[in-house]
């Protein structure tokens, strides 16, 4: 019964997919072209995301963490 | 806003959907011109067969007979979703009708027929509201015999030998019907407004026309010669703007006064199921010294607590109108417009008009349908079932819109108006919508891009006072799952829980 929920909401999922991006009036050699386009653009864009994100989010800190961390020691300086 | 009628309060609605509804349509309509363009290439190199009209191998050297690129949209959006469009219809179109089921082998660009029926369709789309459209003998009793008495041509225009009786009876009813002095019928709704106005106006005059005008009065302003000028749908800012500056500046050269300014409105419009504001625009024409001609088309038999059209609705004069015009295809299940008012100008009329001197009169069968259903609205035939057929369409209206705006839909318009447009803004959703109501056995009608703005399609429901309770409930039970399966419930208002009220009487029975 779990199965048939998962697949019936799948299927809604994609019925879904193809109305709001008007797939749903295209006939069907269209509509494989069109997934081809969509997965393999969809696709690039999850790479790029998995690839690059962490990297710049590392280096960002780190320059943050720099700044903070220079102030800091200068004031001890000064007191000092 | 303040316009009161009565004790019931003018009101009126057009909430806009949230963002990502409008980003999602203008994707949609994206992706549909991108293959549009596609195919079109694909057409023109000869990679597919064309099987649209063309011009014949020896002409493709002459200037294009068939304009290419305005049909682009038909070609390529409205074909591949046409058959929920001109489905043959086999029987009467009364609260149920019957359909012929046809199907499609090339998308839609030609149809066959299977032979089998699909029967007791709940009709959701024709304009019967107050459910004239029969076929009961008794109540035809008297359009029978007068087949059989007259025939069914006329086989004459109105001015040479087509004048007859029934037409001189039927005039004398409807002026009675409206509280006028006379009145004029002609056989066709669109030809009244398209060759009447012409006549009424000409050169060096003013058209003042809503924006939302239907194509029957756009046509007759714009072969009148006159000139037109546009004001918001029902804004009376723009309207007194425009009419002032008429007044202060006169024609655009020559700094003459306007011979004549005629302001075009709609007492129901068809699109939106908004209702004019009367009271203030007869204000506004006695002031600057305009006419008002009003298009009763939709509004006559279906507002008002007598079903005598927006005059009576906001309770006012009949004599503040200057040129009432109307069909008798909505209300009354026959065919044909009139246009009432004056002596003088229906007289005039009878003389001037293009439709009097040259078209066909109405034929006499149609005119005796028209005759018996006025006669039962107004209560003549010794019955009240005219009031109730009134009573029971302003109750099938406010309940299928309270209940729709209670489960979450986008509804335009006013809350007494029959016309319910329902928002569906994508056009994935449009076909969609329409095949699976069609499934359930629910026919309806679904509009998109020429007839509405691009963004806003919608599906157009006509409350009838033929539709019993059971129906309506039908519907909305079928319109709520529907709802929830394509995700058209777009409202941001808060939903009622209160259960329903099945005995609504009470105030809005006072006359």
């Amino acid at each position: 019964m779990d199965i048939k929920h998962a697949k019936d909401y799948l299927y809604w999922l994609y019925y879904q997919y193809l109305l709001i991006t008007c797939c749903y009036v295209l006939e069907p050699w269209e509509q494989s072209m069109f997934h081809t386009i969509f997965i393999t653009v969809f696709a690039m864009v999850v790479y790029t995301a998995y690839v690059f994100i962490p990297i710049h989010i590392h280096l960002a800190l780190e320059f943050f963490s720099q700044l903070l961390g220079d102030q800091r020691e200068s004031t001890v300086a000064i007191m000092k | 806003s303040g316009l009161k009628r009565g004790h019931t309060p003018f009101n009126e609605h057009f909430e806009q959907a949230p963002m990502y509804v409008a980003v999602f349509t203008y994707v949609g309509f994206g992706v549909g011109t991108i293959f549009g363009y596609l195919r079109d290439f694909m057409r023109a190199c000869g990679l597919e067969r064309c099987t649209f009209a063309a011009e014949r191998e020896e002409q493709k050297d002459f200037v294009p007979l068939y304009q290419d690129f305005e049909n682009f949209y038909t070609r390529n959006l409205y074909m591949r979703i046409r058959d929920n469009w001109n489905r043959p219809i086999c029987s009467v179109p009364g609260p149920q009708f019957d359909l012929m089921e046809r199907i499609t082998d090339d998308f839609n660009w030609t149809f066959r027929f299977t032979g089998r029926t699909i029967k007791d369709v709940i009709n959701m789309g024709s304009y019967n509201y107050l459910g004239f459209a029969e076929t009961d003998a008794n109540a035809l009793k008297t359009v029978a015999d007068v087949l059989q008495n007259y025939g069914t041509g006329v086989c004459s225009t109105r001015q040479e030998m087509g004048n007859l009786d029934k037409h001189l009876e039927l005039e004398n009813l409807v002026a009675r019907f409206l509280d006028v002095e006379a009145a004029m019928v002609f056989g066709m709704g669109f030809a009244t407004n398209s060759m009447n106005i012409p006549s009424l106006v000409g050169k060096g005059c003013l058209i003042l026309s809503d924006e939302l005008n239907h194509t029957s009065l756009v046509l007759g302003a714009r072969l009148s010669g006159a000139t037109i000028r546009i004001f918001k749908h029902n804004n009376m800012q723009s309207l007194e703007k425009l009419l002032r500056d008429a007044i202060a500046y006169g024609q655009p050269r020559s700094r003459r006064a306007w011979k004549k300014i005629l302001i075009l409105v709609e007492g129901i419009y068809s699109m939106e199921g908004s209702i004019v504001r009367l009271p203030e625009i007869v204000a506004l024409k006695k002031r600057y010294k305009a006419y008002l001609y009003l298009d009763e088309a939709h509004s006559i038999g279906a507002v008002g607590p007598t079903g005598r059209g927006v005059v009576e609705y906001f309770g006012m004069d009949p004599e503040d109108v200057d040129v009432l015009m109307g069909t008798f295809t909505k209300s009354f299940g026959a065919a044909g417009g009139y246009i009432a008012g004056k002596k003088e100008l229906v007289d005039f009329l009878r003389t001037h008009s293009h439709s009097a001197i040259y078209a066909t009169s109405m034929c006499p069968p149609i005119a005796e349908q028209i005759i018996r259903s006025m006669k039962c609205a107004m209560g003549l035939d010794g019955t009240t079932q005219g009031l109730q057929r009134v009573r029971q369409l302003r109750e099938n209206t406010r309940y299928f819109r309270r209940r729709l705006h209670e489960m979450g839909f986008i509804i335009y318009g006013n809350d007494d108006s029959p016309v319910v447009p329902l928002l569906i803004y994508m056009p994935g959703k449009i076909g969609a919508f329409a095949r699976r109501m069609l499934d359930k056995n629910i026919g309806v009608v679904v509009v998109g891009f020429p007839a509405t703005p691009i963004a806003e399609s919608r599906a157009r429901f006509c409350v009838s006072a033929a539709h019993t309770r059971e129906m309506l409930d039908t519907v909305l039970n079928a319109l709520d799952e529907l709802g929830d399966f394509l995700q058209l419930k777009y409202s941001r208002h808060a939903r009622s829980s209160r259960p329903e009220l099945y005995d609504e009487t009470g105030f809005e029975l006072e006359d």
